[in-house]
């Protein structure tokens, strides 16, 4: 039976999912911030910024609008029932960014890298991206991320063995990077930030695999014993760095640090830290012939 | 909270210490990669009486036209450190006091702070909605067609726009002590 796709439904049902997006902070996320900002030290910068963070995010909810100007790039990881025309899927998801950047949900952010002139309406060479993968349920499932530039210029990639972290071929290693990354970044992506960690693969699918831990609930737990113990090491040493909210100091330099893990060639270890801001904006939808829903 | 009426005197801006929380109130502009470059081509008439002692702040807003009005709806900071080439330049040239954005920006910088007497304020990077809402009127925007939205040059009326002095007229940076203090733990737990 194959799926009916109802391509007008299914444009402004990803309209709605970027402006949920866009002005709408994560339950998980929020609730996160509010616990770094009760730990804080009382009268403290770090105490006062987080508590900005909050009202700001609670004021983008209620005016729908963006809870940060810098809009991001669109990341769309999309599964898909047998038979469902991809080509259909992007006209959709291009029209629906073409709509909410009219209607502010977006900035323009989609910029010719040869002639320097901006799109306008968040559509061109490779943006939106689109990754999909295809499952047996009458559904399709949509994960948008908002990725903001200042955290994705803070994100990285690194070679093992590397001898001037004297990180080696294997997990301890790839702690060593992840506290020299999170180092370099100070406040500079809006920190406290989310690391998501991608372990091997190529440099592309290393950063893919980097990138989908950021989709992961920040209360979850890694099913993977090795990889669990590995992000708690990570998340309770780099909260000592100190560098805190903004980069002001304070307790709160991380709010969650996820790992993934794909193959590599025998020849290569890539580590790969694709580094969310605080405003970490990311909505999923389900789209079935009769309902959508969001979460 | 001291409050800054734009614009301001030099002797007002050496007062300032890192550290120190300010609300800026009046008229500033927007400036990011594209006008720093071009406020360097030449000394531009359309925004030099406009800059002087005034704040430079970077920001590529989310805007909406509202009646044949530019509103702003979202308008919080971009990293500041690349405009590090430039910035001194664009200080000593346009008398300007202020620089905003996010994240700190460099020597260069902080010594043209000092030479000029200015100061680099820090806004909460990614709170654009409360930000934009400091925005009461939008004046005028120079260079839209050529630079685009994020880039053009936007003149603002801001009421009780927040933001920390991280960089001073006086040679502190409150990114320099805390990068060297976090240098520190990360190379123990490193171990290099």
């Amino acid at each position: 039976m194959s799926f009916k796709l109802d391509v007008d439904k299914f444009k402004d049902a990803i309209t709605e999912l970027i402006r949920k997006a866009s002005t709408q902070l994560p339950a998980d996320v929020m609730s996160t911030m509010e616990k770094a900002r009760n730990k804080e030290e009382k009268g403290s910068p770090a105490k006062s910024v987080l508590d900005y963070m909050i009202k700001n995010a609670d004021a983008a909810r209620d005016n729908s609008t963006p809870i940060c100007q810098d809009t991001g790039t669109l990341i769309f990881f999309i599964t898909i029932p047998e038979g469902v025309s991809l080509r259909k899927i992007e006209s959709a998801a291009a029209e629906a960014a073409r709509s909410a950047t009219k209607k502010s949900y977006l900035r323009p952010n989609a910029v010719d890298s040869i002639s320097g002139k901006n799109s306008g309406d968040n559509t061109g060479i490779m943006a939106p991206y689109y990754h999909y993968e295809e499952w047996d349920k009458p559904t399709i499932k949509i994960e948008l991320m908002l990725k903001g530039g200042g955290c994705e210029n803070v994100s990285d990639q690194y070679k093992l063995p590397d001898s001037r972290l004297k990180a080696s071929r294997d997990l301890d290693g790839v702690y060593k990077c992840i506290i020299d990354a999170i180092n370099n970044a100070q406040g500079l992506g809006c920190a406290p930030g989310v690391a998501g960690i991608g372990i091997g693969g190529d440099r592309a699918s290393g950063m893919v695999v980097a990138k989908k831990q950021l989709f992961r609930k920040l209360g979850d737990k890694n099913s993977d014993p090795e990889l669990a113990k590995l992000e708690k090491r990570l998340y309770t040493d780099l909260n000592k760095l100190g560098i805190g909210p903004m980069g002001f100091g304070g307790l709160t330099t991380v709010l969650g640090v996820k790992v993934g893990a794909a193959h590599r060639l025998p020849a290569s270890f890539f580590v790969s830290l694709a580094y969310s801001c605080w405003a970490d904006r990311r909505c999923t939808m389900h789209f079935s012939e009769s309902e959508v829903s969001y979460d | 909270m001291i409050k800054i009426n734009l614009p301001v005197s030099e002797a007002d801006i050496r007062n300032l210490k890192v550290g120190d929380e300010v609300s800026l109130n009046g008229i500033m502009l927007t400036g990011r990669d594209s006008a720093h470059t071009w406020l360097l081509e030449e000394k531009q008439e359309d925004v030099k009486d406009l800059l002087r002692g005034s704040v430079i702040y970077h920001c590529g807003p989310v805007v909406k036209k509202e009646n044949d009005e530019w509103k702003f709806v979202a308008a919080g900071p971009t990293t500041s450190i690349r405009e590090e080439p430039y910035q001194g330049s664009v200080i000593k040239k346009y008398g300007i006091r202020g620089v905003m954005g996010k994240g700190g920006m460099g020597e260069k910088t902080l010594k043209a702070l000092g030479e000029n007497g200015a100061v680099y304020l820090h806004a909460v990077g990614g709170a654009a909605t409360l930000q934009g809402q400091a925005v009461k009127k939008v004046h005028g925007v120079v260079k839209l067609e050529e630079f685009g939205v994020p880039e053009a040059m936007w003149i603002i009326e801001v009421d009780d726009f927040q933001a920390v002095v991280s960089m001073d007229s006086h040679g502190n940076s409150l990114h320099k002590e805390i990068k060297a203090a976090s240098d520190k733990v990360a190379n123990e737990l490193i171990g290099i």
